[in-house]
């Protein structure tokens, strides 16, 4: 009992501290593949930190909901991102590590944000939260197709019985691929990664999620950046844990065998921050209006996905 | 001397692909002309001669009632469109419009054609017959396409693509077939021979029987020119020259529809399947009654007359559709009588282009007066594809008529309406053409109007009187189309 | 054979229709003629792997031919009309892409609801082959629907023969009769689809449908 509430507050702390550590990887790994050195790979920690200790400047106009925005988004994204499995499937509250419930906790950070965007009343945070949620209009469906292949393959929306289920019966299924590749170019849009968005600048061509945080400062924004990378975190795990669930410590295994699938989680995290970066130095970033043909083809991947699936199961 | 004993159904394929090969090197356009007409009469020859000795039904080809009535009017109609084409191309050279490799192509194109038909029409392999026709369509529209105006390109392109996308489907529903019947017969060629698949016909999937049966009539369907895979059909007859606009309404169509009618009496030995009369029914009527309504509104001489050649091939289709032995007789009766007076037709409307230099109908008048002999056979031609008697279109579609009446008294209502708006359009347009002042005239008749006049003189005769043996003979393959 | 040659097969059909969805999509000439190059090549190794599945050595003939003329051959082709057109235009789509792709979809359903029931008696892998194979030949038709440009509609053409291919390959022990004809319809009908482009150009600028259609102006 004890054993088992500890190991899910572990997840939770684990979740929390690595997410930075993921994103200034990512920026590392980008900086050498540039020839750049780079900031170092704990940078972010002390960005966060720095933060922390600055005064926070609001606008006169600024809301209620302004100044609450961030710890609801904030609490949404590390709820979303403690619950999937990292390193072992079955913990105390897997039971509710719905996917269904994941995409619905994102999508409300995500509403929180563009209001806190909107709230303020300037054009740039017009135009980010006008951005976001027109990415999301197709990210959405696209992820509730995603969700219903994996679904459909496994027997359940429950993140752990996925993982189980792959991990059990290992097979060349187009589906699979199909799901993937929606998963990943969902996973670029709602992360605001190259070619979606860049997140390294402060351009009005190219922000969509800085814009709806431009006007944050001090711990505001601290908290944003920290949700924001919780948000990649949890994408990364995702994939990881649905796609690649080797090395996950099934339900009732005991520490070492947690120990071990804590390991091969940092080892996955490490080769997605590695392939992401990889992938966003050798792409250019796409227009704006562009980005729905993207979008629209991670649903078409979830809906052909579905439809083949349907396919193979009626004959 | 040891001759190895040639086959009627050998020689009608290996006539024209000799010719077809020696045409496309030969120079000097009589001399093709001449080889095109002997090649074809000598095809016509060789199809009589299956009349009265039909030889077993071998793996790829094979004779029965049905196909021999339409091998006999194909070869019939290419002969003496051969005969007017010889004549015919001879002004065509004189004015431009060909020049001599387009002459050769134009020939060897001419028997590959042939050649092409005559096979679709002997195939006992439905893979073959599909080959066949697609062959035929290829070759039809590299000669539509020949006088290369940007209007006869539009007009080839549209047909290459739609004819393509009907033989595609038509390709589709062969392969269902083929699967439906591969339980039963077994891999391999087998389960591709008519013979064997009519034997076994009862035992297919009628799912699949159905399904496949769409397909092939989309597919066919489309070459038959049927509303609403028309589209191609009034380009490509405006475009073409005269000969092939004449070859494709009275020959290509019904070699599509001798298709569609053996799938349609495959899937009628099989009782589980749809029914196959309603869907030609309703095609059928819609292209008779579309077409119909077409016809008033058009100004040049070829497109009028591709319109009536979808109307007669929807009547042809209802009448299938319909079925019984009346319907099926009045079906078989007014395709060949259509395929001769539309053959006629064109003919004329050939010589009249030629003459008068124009193809808008608006400016051919008065032909009765200025040329006789064409504007009275114009006029005979018009008023047998109307359906007056004493002509033999009369005939059949009066058997058409009534045996609807027998049956389905509700269709006749729109059969009806259908045959006398096209009747009421053709006799308008006639008026115009043939009588009153005349217009300006490009040059004198050149060519020949023996075809014509045969052509209209067996139509005729048929109208009058429709010989035992011929008619015997309707009767045994309407029992047969079931 | 088990469960391996299903998957296997499974996967190189579900991967022609998504291909032939990436086709729909394309918005540029030479986009639209590598990806069809890409369509040729996953035709053909699913020829190739139902050669092996069904033992049926001649179909390996099969997925060279489709290999040799579709993957190369016609794209090298298409690339010299584009080229001696001085083609390097966008293509126009009729309707827009997303109603394009919605439409597509549906039609992919459609297909499914058409041939899966009707196949019922038939062994999983033709009749899986046949629903995809019938996508593929109405996505084929989809494009050629969707097209202003000549070109685009001849590779849409060319798509669905694809599919009739791959159909013609899943119908077990299906005659060469068949796969000659097909083969033989795509060489006849490149040559004469290069006939009519030169000849298109030697009357017009342009082998644009609409610019084709103008011509005929009130011509009833």
């Amino acid at each position: 009992m004890i054993f088992d509430l500890a190991a899910q507050a572990a997840q939770m702390i684990l979740v929390l501290s690595l997410a930075p550590l993921l994103l200034g990887f990512t920026r590392k790994v980008k900086a050498r593949l540039l020839r750049r050195r780079g900031a170092p790979a704990l940078q972010p920690y002390r960005d966060l930190l720095r933060l922390m200790r600055k005064e926070v400047v609001l606008a006169d106009d600024a809301s209620w909901l302004f100044r609450c925005a961030p710890y609801l988004i904030f609490a949404a994204t590390w709820v979303a991102a403690a619950l999937v499995p990292t390193f072992a499937t079955g913990l105390t509250f897997s039971w509710s590590a719905d996917l269904i419930a994941i995409t619905a906790l994102l999508g409300s950070a995500r509403f929180f944000l563009a209001l806190a965007g909107m709230d303020v009343g300037t054009s740039f945070g017009g135009i980010g939260a006008s951005r976001e949620t027109m990415f999301a209009s197709l990210a959405e469906p696209a992820m509730i197709m995603i969700v219903f292949v994996v679904a459909l393959i496994a027997g359940s929306t429950q993140l752990s019985e996925i993982a189980f289920h792959m991990l059990s019966h290992t097979e060349l299924r187009v589906s699979y691929g199909l799901a993937l590749i929606g998963l990943v170019i969902v996973a670029i849009a709602e992360n605001g990664r190259i070619p979606v968005d860049n997140p390294a600048t402060h351009l009005e061509l190219t922000m969509v999620h800085e814009a709806m945080a431009l006007e944050y400062s001090g711990r505001h924004l601290a908290v944003i950046e920290l949700a924001a990378a919780l948000k990649l975190l949890l994408y990364v795990s995702l994939i990881a844990c649905i796609f690649a669930p080797w090395g996950l410590a099934p339900h009732g295994a005991d520490l070492r065998a947690m120990a071990f699938g804590a390991l091969a989680y940092v080892a996955k995290l490490a080769v997605g921050g590695f392939l992401l970066a990889l992938f966003e130095v050798s792409t250019a970033k796409m227009r704006v209006f562009r980005v729905p043909d993207f979008l629209g083809a991670a649903l078409m991947l979830g809906l052909l996905g579905t439809l083949l699936l349907f396919v193979s199961r009626s004959l | 001397m040891n001759v190895p004993a040639l086959d009627s159904v050998d020689a009608l394929l290996i006539v024209p692909a000799l010719a077809g090969l020696v045409l496309a090197f030969l120079p000097g356009y009589r001399l093709a002309a001449g080889v095109n007409c002997v090649a074809s009469g000598l095809a016509f020859l060789c199809a009589c001669a299956l009349l009265p000795h039909r030889p077993a039904p071998g793996a790829y080809l094979f004779v029965d009632d049905l196909n021999v009535v339409f091998v006999v009017l194909s070869t019939f109609v290419g002969f003496t469109t051969s005969a007017y084409s010889a004549s015919y191309i001879g002004h065509e050279i004189a004015t431009g419009k060909l020049n001599p490799a387009h002459v050769r192509f134009y020939h060897a194109m001419y028997q590959s054609m042939m050649f092409a038909m005559n096979l679709a029409l002997l195939a006992n392999n439905i893979g073959l017959m599909w080959v066949a026709v697609e062959f035929a369509t290829l070759t039809t529209v590299l000669m539509v396409g020949i006088h290369r105006t940007p209007e006869a390109l539009e007009a080839a392109w549209k047909y290459f693509i739609l004819g393509s996308v009907g033989i595609a489907l038509a390709l589709f529903g062969t392969i269902l077939v083929y699967m439906s019947a591969e339980p039963v017969l077994g891999e391999g060629s087998d389960a591709m021979v008519w013979t064997s698949l009519m034997q076994h016909a009862a035992a297919f999937s009628p799912r699949l029987l159905n399904v496949a049966f769409v397909f092939l009539m989309l597919g066919y369907g489309t070459k038959v020119g049927l509303a609403p895979m028309h589209a191609w059909l009034p380009d490509a007859h405006a475009e073409g020259p005269t000969p092939i606009s004449a070859v494709l309404s009275g020959l290509l169509l019904n070699v599509a529809l001798y298709a569609i009618l053996r799938f349609k009496m495959l899937l009628a030995a099989n009782a589980a399947a749809i029914a196959p009369g309603p869907l030609m029914i309703a095609l059928g009527l819609a292209s008779l009654i579309f077409a119909g309504f077409m016809l008033y509104r058009r100004d040049d001489i070829k497109r009028l007359f591709a319109y009536s050649s979808i109307e007669h091939m929807g009547i042809v289709t209802f009448a299938f559709g319909m079925g019984g032995p009346l319907a099926n007789f009045a079906g078989l009766l007014h395709m060949t009588m259509h395929s001769l007076t539309k053959s006629a037709i064109f003919f004329a409307v050939g010589h009249v282009v030629q003459v008068k230099g124009t193809q808008k109908i608006a400016d051919i008048r008065g032909l009765t007066e200025s040329h006789p002999a064409l504007g009275w056979a114009l006029v005979a031609g018009v008023m047998a594809i109307a359906g007056l008697p004493p002509f033999g279109v009369f005939m059949s579609e009066f058997l058409v008529v009534s045996s609807t009446f027998a049956r389905q008294p509700l269709l006749a209502i729109p059969l009806a309406l259908g045959l006398l708006v096209a009747f009421g359009a053709l006799l308008l347009r006639l008026v115009g053409l043939a009588f009153g002042e005349p217009s300006e005239s490009a040059g004198e008749v050149e060519a020949s109007v023996v075809p014509l006049y045969v052509h209209l003189a067996l139509v005729l005769l048929a109208g009058l009187w429709l010989e035992p043996h011929v008619a015997a003979w309707f009767r045994n393959v309407a029992a047969l189309l079931g | 054979m088990g469960t391996l040659a299903f998957d296997v097969a499974h996967l190189f059909a579900g991967g022609l229709v998504l291909v032939s969805f990436v086709l729909l999509y394309q918005d540029r000439m030479t986009g639209l003629i590598n990806i069809f190059t890409l369509h040729a090549i996953v035709l053909s190794l699913s020829v190739a792997w139902q050669a092996y599945v069904q033992h049926a050595p001649h179909l390996y003939l099969t997925a060279a031919i489709a290999i040799l003329f579709k993957a190369v051959v016609i794209p090298l082709g298409l690339r010299r009309i584009m080229v001696r057109l001085r083609i390097h235009r966008d293509i126009e789509v009729v309707g827009g892409v997303g109603a394009t792709m919605l439409l597509g979809i549906c039609l992919v359903a459609l297909s499914l609801v058409v041939m899966l029931p009707a196949t019922a008696a038939a062994a999983p892998l033709a009749r899986e082959d046949l629903a995809f194979a019938l996508s593929v030949v109405l996505l084929g038709l989809l494009m050629m629907v969707t097209r202003r440009n000549a070109i685009s509609q001849v590779v849409g053409f060319m798509s669905l023969e694809n599919g009739l291919i791959l159909a013609a390959t899943g119908a077990k022990g299906m005659p060469l009769v068949v796969e000659i004809s097909v083969a033989f319809s795509v060489l006849i009908a490149f040559i004469v689809i290069g006939i009519f482009l030169f000849r298109i150009r030697e009357r017009f600028d342009t082998v644009d449908i609409q610019e084709l259609d103008r011509v005929r102006g009130g011509r009833r």
